[in-house]
């Protein structure tokens, strides 16, 4: 490895303030993230794993610790970062394509360039399209979509404008069990091309072993980071290998160590 | 009841309740005997109607520029405090209490006031279809901003856009069908307005026409003003209705979209 990694979070803790009193939502969170590495955060609901986003991502300063992203202290919200929610909060009143283009009409450089090269950048957003099995649906609007083409179309608008963090907050939470099995296939896909570096939160243990090189469990609220686990199964990875022993007992220590936090 | 026929009644209903309406109207004078200085008859009202539609129209008309100059003023000034409020709690916090008190003062009572300040003439009641339709507006723009979903605003912020970015990029476009509801609401208070003022004094206007047929105890003329402000408050609603769902056809997610 070359200069460390990408992002590094020390002893990062956060308490939001309830009226007068401190609810600690966070608790002595530490990890390193290596560049291009996809990594997935597992643990009870409620133990603070949106807020770790928001925190890596600094749209939230942390009440205590640091977040280091490129070498430097984070203090309010980086470039070059995706987002994708489990809602797909695409705008209704853009049609698919434009909503795709947004980032482009927001981030430098791109926003610079936009109106002369907007040829260009359609072009772009059909090719993105068309790869995650999306092609001719630019001119729907979202709510023209069924629930898993919206989130395929929310996964080109992470991308579009080529971050190197993608941040995933349980994207696939809200679809049925197939599709979202196949969501994991196109996303696996788009990591292996592009080599983003991304933070996946689930609660789904096989979500997380299929997509992460390394998966952490978290405790219930506060939450702290109670194991860090290798996933070291070859990729491309399938729908088959899920069902391989070598998978199962993965999911089946992570899914052990959970049980502890809810005894 | 095949679809076809659901489909015609469904046309015809609004037509229908009106005309009975009507005709109960019609009746109860001609059983009841009631003197056309109380209650004019319908047909005696059409009558007036057709025989001074001249008039009619010269006032209809100049109610309906002194409303809709009030109701553009509305929308403007409606568009931009909303957003304001709507973009900022600080600015809610400060404006938001005053804004409900000025809303609570009947513009009946403003209208006095106006006159001493402006005269006789149209401009008292610019402003107060002015000042009676943009509260609406307001409400439902600041609304429509402050429902933004957190996750979009996160989205945008995560690309490094600035607060302008998200208000245009996000803010406006979502605000766009809470403004087109609260047209459809703030131009009959405009008419309200207009006619408020007119009415309590003025030298012009439908209001003036229906006051003063009311000095020579002509009913009937009265109450074709009447009918004349509900034509034109219905018509002005059916345009602001229109207008909503052309511009913002992806809020109806394609329900109505015929």
């Amino acid at each position: 490895m070359d200069s460390g990694p990408l992002v590094e979070l020390r002893q990062v803790s956060l308490a939001y303030r309830v009226g007068k009193e401190r609810m600690p939502a966070l608790g002595d969170a530490t990890m390193a993230i290596r560049k291009g590495e996809f990594i997935a955060v597992v643990g009870p609901s409620g133990c603070g794993k949106s807020t770790l986003m928001k925190l890596v991502t600094g749209l939230l300063p942390p009440s205590g610790g640091e977040v280091i992203v490129h070498g430097q202290k984070v203090k309010g919200p980086i470039k070059g970062v995706g987002m994708a929610f489990q809602n797909s909060t695409l705008m209704p009143w853009r049609t698919t394509l434009d909503n795709i283009l947004l980032p482009l009409e927001v981030v430098s450089p791109h926003k610079q360039r936009f109106r002369a090269h907007r040829a260009e950048y359609v072009a772009k957003a059909e090719a993105l399209l068309a790869s995650v099995g999306l092609g001719g649906f630019g001119d729907k609007y979202p709510w023209q979509l069924s629930g898993g083409m919206q989130q395929r179309s929310n996964l080109c608008r992470a991308l579009i404008h080529e971050p190197e963090i993608l941040m995933l907050d349980e994207p696939f939470g809200a679809l049925d069990a197939f599709t979202r099995e196949e969501l994991w296939g196109v996303m696996q896909k788009l990591w292996l091309e592009r080599k983003f570096t991304a933070v996946l939160v689930t609660h789904d243990l096989r979500e997380a072993v299929y997509l992460a090189d390394t998966v952490y469990v978290m405790s219930r609220r506060p939450g702290r980071i109670v194991l860090t686990k290798t996933i070291d199964l070859p990729r491309p990875r399938t729908l088959e290998s899920t069902f391989e022993p070598a998978f199962v007992d993965i999911v089946h220590e992570l899914r052990e160590r959970i049980h502890l936090e809810h005894a | 009841m095949n679809d076809t026929q659901r489909y015609w009644l469904g046309v015809a209903m609004p037509w229908l309740a009106m005309a009975i309406f009507l005709i109960v109207w019609q009746l109860a004078c001609v059983v009841f005997q009631i003197p056309e200085i109380i209650l004019p008859t319908p047909t005696r009202i059409f009558t007036v109607f057709i025989q001074r539609w001249d008039i009619l129209l010269q006032f209809c008309l100049e109610t309906l520029w002194t409303t809709l100059i009030g109701f553009f003023l509305a929308i403007g000034f409606g568009l931009l405090l909303g957003l304001a409020i709507g973009a900022s709690p600080f600015i809610y916090a400060g404006l938001y209490p005053l804004l409900i008190a000025f809303n609570a003062v009947p513009k009946v009572a403003i209208v006095p006031i106006l006159m001493i300040w402006l005269g006789v003439g149209a401009l008292p009641a610019v402003i107060t279809a002015f000042a009676i339709s943009f509260f609406p507006i307001v409400v439902n723009v600041a609304t429509g901003l402050a429902t933004i979903e957190p996750e979009m605003r996160d989205v945008m912020r995560s690309l490094g856009a600035s607060q302008w970015e998200i208000l245009t990029k996000v803010g406006i476009p979502r605000a766009m069908p809470y403004l087109f509801a609260s047209l459809k609401v703030a131009i009959t208070l405009a008419f309200i307005g207009s006619v408020i003022s007119e009415t309590v004094g003025g030298n012009r206007g439908i209001g003036f026409l229906m006051l003063s047929a009311g000095a020579r105890n002509d009913s009937a003329t009265t109450f074709a003003g009447l009918f004349a402000i509900a034509i034109m408050g219905v018509l002005m609603y059916a345009v602001c209705a229109l207008i909503e769902q052309r511009m913002t056809r992806w809020a109806f997610r394609g329900a109505v979209m015929t």
